[in-house]
């Protein structure tokens, strides 16, 4: 059709975690600028497929920007070119005819390579197993309305929640840290009523978990809220650094 | 204790370590500055030399100043740390860097900025504080004083005019000025945001402080060795080169 583009993709491919990888070469044609980044991507994987070649392993589900896996750095940059959207949202109108596009998969110690573009994302389970929660009894339903909260407190809390867990911001950082999706769990619980009892706790064990799964200290370049397709902001850092001090001087975990 | 180690070594607690080491150097900053500007009254060097041999004598100023050289060590030890802890955490990196879409390139840097200021503070330490201390090689001059007395101040004034008269010198001292000024372009807001000041209330007087410091005081200091080396060197009538 006309308007379609012929692309030169360089893609990291590397078998399983304990093989090395490297980029290899391939050509994307007739590629309609109305498609998303991952339908180019499995055009090219219909192509190796039929020539009996292993197909790009990448992570994708909901393809609507809201489930974070689709996860693979783009010239550079974790979700492409564009700022706010994750790769499925990402179109191949950000793109121009004879261009050669660079993808490799986040890169961090924490997110292991599982295959080509798949890296195990688990460590950030496991840091919001450490307190990204509230307990709750279980008996009478209470009524949603009895606790109260006032509007700027929710409307912040629920900016931090918009936080998918993709890692974006981990893949952007040059220290590799997970500061901003950390302070967006924490910030989150911290400003609701229902997040207090645990507040202390949760902050000083959800630290030392990120610490703990190889990732690295913040230094406040910003990278990761440019880079965040929910756009969290560093505000979101601060107040974790503010719960976390709070904590350390007033906890009574010795 | 436990709880206190664990606090301070944690990743955010080293972050709050560099945050009020590197402010204090800041604070450190204003007044050493204010002290050089004597250096440009043509004034034989009464008020400058004063103010050196004050500095140089007075007992609460000398413990203040080993406690400068501690924490100047402390901070950078302590971001020798956090960049080789930093450099462990991405082992593989990107063939493709694209950093200059997302950060500034002082907050790329800050090691780098950060050693060139160590090497600059040792050459000035060399150049200066030695000389006075241990040298012994730098003369002293006689001041006659408001109530008639006569002092002998060592001529620190003379020694420094001495030194900017050399070009080489002069660029040096100018150009690790500019390391500063892309060190505080970073540091100086991110030292707020490392000990959680953020908020819509503060966030301007941090942006005029930090303007403050990152470029007034830098400039300032760039600006004795250049006036003094233009002084000296660049008047028709001194120029002894
Ligand atoms: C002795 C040589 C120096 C070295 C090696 C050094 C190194 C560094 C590094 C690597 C950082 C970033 C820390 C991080 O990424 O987390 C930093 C931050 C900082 N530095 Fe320095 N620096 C030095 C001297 C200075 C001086 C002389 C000043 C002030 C006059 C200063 C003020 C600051 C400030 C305010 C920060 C920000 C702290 C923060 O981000 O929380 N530094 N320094
Ligand atoms: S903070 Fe943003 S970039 Fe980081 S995991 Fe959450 S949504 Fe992704
Ligand atoms: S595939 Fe779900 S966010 Fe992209």
């Amino acid at each position: 059709m006309a308007g379609n583009m012929n692309i030169t993709l360089k893609v990291w491919r590397q078998k399983n975690a304990h093989t090395k990888g490297k980029l290899v070469s391939y050509d994307a044609k007739d590629v309609s600028p109305d498609m998303s980044f991952l339908e180019m991507i499995d055009e090219v994987n219909e192509v190796l497929i039929k020539k009996g070649d292993e197909p790009i392993a990448f992570d994708h589900d909901c393809r609507e920007g809201i489930c974070g896996m689709c996860s693979m750095v783009i010239d550079g940059r974790p979700h492409g070119p564009k700022e706010g959207i994750t790769t499925c949202q990402l179109h191949m109108r950000s793109f121009k005819d004879g261009d050669t596009i660079t993808i490799e998969p986040w890169r961090a110690k924490g997110f292991p390579v599982v295959k080509d573009l798949v890296v195990d994302r688990s460590a950030f389970d496991r840091i919001i197993q450490a307190g990204g929660y509230i307990s709750v009894n279980t008996g009478v339903t209470i009524d949603a309305n009895a606790i109260a909260i006032s509007k700027q407190d929710s409307d912040k809390a629920f900016d931090a929640a918009t936080c998918i867990g993709c890692g974006a911001c981990v893949a952007a950082c040059k220290n590799a840290s997970a500061m901003l999706f950390l302070s967006a769990k924490v910030s989150q619980l911290s400003l609701l009523p229902q997040g207090h009892p645990e507040r202390m706790s949760r902050v000083e064990n959800m630290l030392q978990q990120m610490e703990d799964e190889g990732f690295g200290n913040c230094s406040n370049t910003g990278a990761c809220s440019v880079e965040c397709p929910k756009e969290i902001g560093q505000e979101h850092i601060a107040r974790l650094n503010r719960e976390f001090i709070a904590a350390k001087a007033s906890s009574e975990n010795v | 204790m436990n709880w206190f180690t664990s606090a301070v070594s944690s990743s955010v607690g080293k972050k709050i370590m560099m945050a009020l080491t590197g402010l204090f150097l800041c604070s450190f900053l204003v007044v050493h500055l204010i002290g050089n500007l004597q250096l440009l009254n043509l004034d034989l060097g009464i008020s400058f030399n004063t103010y050196a041999q004050f500095m140089s004598h007075n007992p609460v100023i000398q413990t203040i100043s080993k406690g400068n050289f501690a924490i100047i060590l402390a901070h950078a030890l302590i971001a020798l740390f956090l960049t080789r802890q930093n450099a462990k955490a991405r082992p593989i990196g990107y063939q493709v860097k694209k950093g200059s879409a997302n950060s500034t390139w002082s907050s790329r840097n800050m090691g780098l900025l950060g050693t060139i200021l160590l090497v600059f503070i040792a050459v000035h330490l060399y150049h200066f504080w030695w000389a006075v201390h241990y040298g012994g090689s730098i003369p002293t001059r006689e001041y006659l004083t408001d109530n008639g007395d006569i002092v002998a101040y060592t001529d620190l004034y003379q020694a420094v005019w001495f030194a900017f008269s050399n070009p080489f010198i002069v660029a040096f001292y100018v150009l690790s000025m500019i390391a500063m000024g892309y060190h505080l372009y970073h540091g100086f807001a991110s030292a707020f945001q490392s000990l959680g000041l953020n908020h819509i209330k503060y966030n301007f007087f941090i942006k005029v402080l930090g303007f403050l410091f990152y470029f007034v005081i830098p400039a300032l200091y760039a600006y004795i060795p250049l006036k003094i080396y233009f002084l000296t060197c660049c008047s028709s009538s001194s120029c002894s080169h």
